[in-house]
């Protein structure tokens, strides 16, 4: 009883800060988002329900942002980890100036948001000047130019998708790379001496090997997609619902502070089912994991 | 099978980038291993042992030399079509997979006419298991099982695909004094069982000497002496293969040969007809001792342990290099020390002379003094 007193000692001022800061703003979000016609300047509200859920859930706006970030969610996760994987491999397999290739695949990491947007811009945008290296490239192969930033909608999907991709990769092959490393080199001699195949020391040896770090990569990848929203505004620019590229969290803020802004019950009740989403999903990974990971 | 390897040398490029200095790990090296027998590769730790089982088993290319396997010259084949079976220092048994599976992995990697089908995968897997008897933790992870169990599991690993010869990279050192004993005592039945030609790292001399039939003696990337157990402890080619072997180890001496005598200090303890005037190491096997009131040898008395059968006089001498002299002896021989001191007699067989330049073994033959003396 007293060391669990004096352990308790030891949590609390973490349990007031995140009380403070994260359970409290929780729970009066979970508050607003069953006020109907909550009025900010007065604070008052008419009465409790789930009208504003109901409206969430039939604004044509929120069905394209949860459109586009199940779509932004369900493509990018895997073809990052998959791509993260594959340089990692090469990384990892290759002896001369490894140090330098590491870095080079880390800069993005480190480089400012804004100047990647920058050179996104470059290479897709569309000016009366020039249609932008991407589209130089699909003319040079017979193609016709695309507007990537203001076009069709998978041109932009598709620059969004390889925008998150290109921003999450860094991290995830640093992780990759240092979890292939501590895999005990003398597995590899093992396999070698009982003659597996390279295909299947990879399948039966190294997948399973650094499968936590997968599926870690895995989890806070689906969370980090499903949180996304500056990546769309760096390419699009804040009117996302205009440009139909708007996200979950893109919703919430234009509920709350957007042009068509000032309705914190209807922002409340998106988050809400957004936290819904992310919670089921990150329950399923971890179950899965457990299943699988057993290192 | 029979083993040869043939004047391999390896050098590793250095690992620190700025120095471009290399390393020997194996120089000139070659030795025979005849079939079906046990060997031991011994030596300190560094000189290059499990480069040499790496370059035996396909891992390492040599930098020159060959190797053979029977007749053929396996040098430039992969490990994979050697046919050896290779148990890790650490064992590295896959931890996802049960020991079932670890056993069969190499089965299941066979392919062309030696493919195998499920049922005799099941049934070699259970052949493997049973002779190394684990057959009750088929279904465990390598971590719920313990060291010994482990590396049970690992032999059944490099034994399952029957190969034609079984390396060991110091299977028992992360064993426990006792579970190491009766270990290595299973891995001994184990070869004899299969028949197989094994080579076993070491660099614990007591182990090599219990189990092997053949000890290798190497020493900084060279080999220094192969020959039966018995055989170099009795008869080493030099200090270090003396020194290298024995518990307790041999007592060295400076000492010089005069006028025919082999001397420590100014006491003559030896005679040594015919060899010309030079200084010595002198070792003395710990057995070689004979307390006598009237010996050659005189060492200052620290005191006696009785072990069982043994007893161990320990005592002091300003010229042995070893900071005590231990000599065991017959107990029913009594030392009454005098003044502090014991008198001890030199058994020749038991003392080697080696050159005090060199360390080489000096082949001078030893006689008992007075024995000399009454021919002259
Ligand atoms: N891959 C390598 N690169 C560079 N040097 C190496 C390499 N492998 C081994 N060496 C060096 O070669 C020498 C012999 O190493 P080896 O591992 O064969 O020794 P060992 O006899 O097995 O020692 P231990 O008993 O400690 O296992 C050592 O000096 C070691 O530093
Ligand atoms: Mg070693």
């Amino acid at each position: 009883m007293r060391k669990n007193l004096k352990a308790w000692l030891y949590l609390l001022p973490a349990i007031l800060f995140l009380g403070f800061f994260m359970v409290y703003p929780l729970v009066d979000v979970l508050v607003y988002s069953f006020e109907e016609g909550y009025n900010s300047a007065s604070q008052t509200f008419m009465g409790v329900g789930l009208y504003n859920y109901s409206y969430v859930l039939h604004d044509p706006y929120f069905l394209q942002a949860v459109k586009n970030t199940l779509i932004l969610v369900i493509i990018t996760v895997p073809v990052s980890t998959g791509l993260a994987l594959l340089i990692s491999l090469g990384l990892n397999s290759i002896k001369k100036l490894k140090e330098l290739y590491q870095t080079v695949y880390f800069l993005p990491y480190v480089t400012n948001t804004l100047a990647v947007g920058l050179v996104f811009m470059i290479l897709f945008k569309k000016t009366p000047y020039t249609d932008g290296m991407v589209n130089m490239l699909i003319k040079l192969f017979g193609g016709s130019s695309v507007d990537f930033i203001d076009g069709p909608y998978w041109a932009k999907m598709f620059v969004l998708c390889f925008y998150t991709v290109w921003i999450v990769l860094p991290f995830k092959i640093l992780i990759l790379t240092s979890a292939l490393a501590s895999v005990n080199e003398d597995y590899y001699k093992a396999a070698k001496i009982d003659g597996a195949s390279k295909w299947r020391v990879f399948t039966r040896i190294t997948l399973p090997m650094i499968s936590p770090m997968i599926f870690y990569l895995v989890i806070t990848g689906f969370i980090g997609a499903f949180k996304a929203y500056s990546d769309a505004v760096a390419l699009f620019g804040t009117n996302l619902n205009a440009a139909k590229m708007n996200t979950i969290v893109g919703y919430v803020y234009d509920m709350l502070y957007g042009d068509s802004g000032g309705y914190p019950s209807y922002a409340s009740a998106a988050a809400l089912i957004l936290f819904a989403i992310v919670f089921t999903i990150t329950v399923i990974n971890l179950l899965i994991s457990k299943k699988q990971v057993s290192v | 099978m029979k083993v040869k390897v043939s004047h391999i040398t390896k050098i590793f490029p250095s690992r620190n980038k700025k120095s471009k200095e290399t390393v020997t790990a194996l120089d000139d090296f070659s030795f025979e291993i005849p079939d079906g027998k046990l060997v031991g590769l011994l030596g300190p730790s560094g000189c290059g042992k499990s480069t040499m089982l790496n370059v035996i088993s396909g891992l390492e290319k040599p930098t020159s030399g060959r190797v053979y396997f029977g007749e053929d010259d396996v040098t430039d084949l992969p490990p994979e079509v050697r046919g050896v079976g290779l148990v890790f220092q650490n064992y590295a048994l896959y931890p996802h997979m049960t020991v079932r599976k670890n056993i069969m992995f190499p089965l299941e990697n066979l392919k062309g006419d030696k493919k195998l089908t499920k049922e005799q995968m099941q049934e070699r897997v259970e052949q493997a298991a049973k002779l190394v008897q684990i057959t009750d933790y088929m279904e465990r992870k390598p971590s719920q099982m313990s060291g010994g169990q482990q590396q049970r599991v690992a032999i059944a690993r490099a034994l399952v695909k029957l190969p034609g010869i079984l390396l060991l990279d110091e299977p028992l050192s992360n064993l426990d004094a006792r579970l190491r004993l009766q270990t290595r005592e299973e891995l001994r039945r184990i070869q004899r069982e299969t028949g197989i030609t094994t080579v076993f790292v070491t660099h614990d001399q007591e182990e090599a000497m219990s189990i092997s039939d053949m000890i290798v003696v190497m020493k900084e990337g060279v080999l220094n002496q192969v020959g039966k157990p018995q055989e170099i402890y009795d008869d080493p080619v030099n200090l270090f293969v003396a020194k290298f072997l024995g518990t307790p180890p041999i007592n060295v001496f400076r000492g010089r040969l005069a006028g025919g005598r082999l001397m420590i200090g100014s006491e003559p303890v030896l005679e040594a007809k015919a060899a010309p005037d030079r200084e010595v190491w002198i070792g003395v096997r710990p057995e070689g001792f004979i307390p006598a009131e009237d010996g050659e040898l005189t060492c200052s008395f620290v005191n006696v342990e009785v072990m069982g059968r043994d007893t161990t006089v320990v005592s002091t001498h300003p010229d042995c290099e070893n900071a005590s002299i231990r000599s065991i002896i017959s107990s029913d021989l009594k030392v009454e020390p005098k003044n502090g001191s014991v008198k001890f007699r030199l058994k020749p067989h038991k003392v080697h002379l080696f050159d005090a330049e060199t360390e080489e073994r000096l082949r001078t033959e030893l006689l008992p003094v007075g024995e000399g003396r009454e021919h002259a």
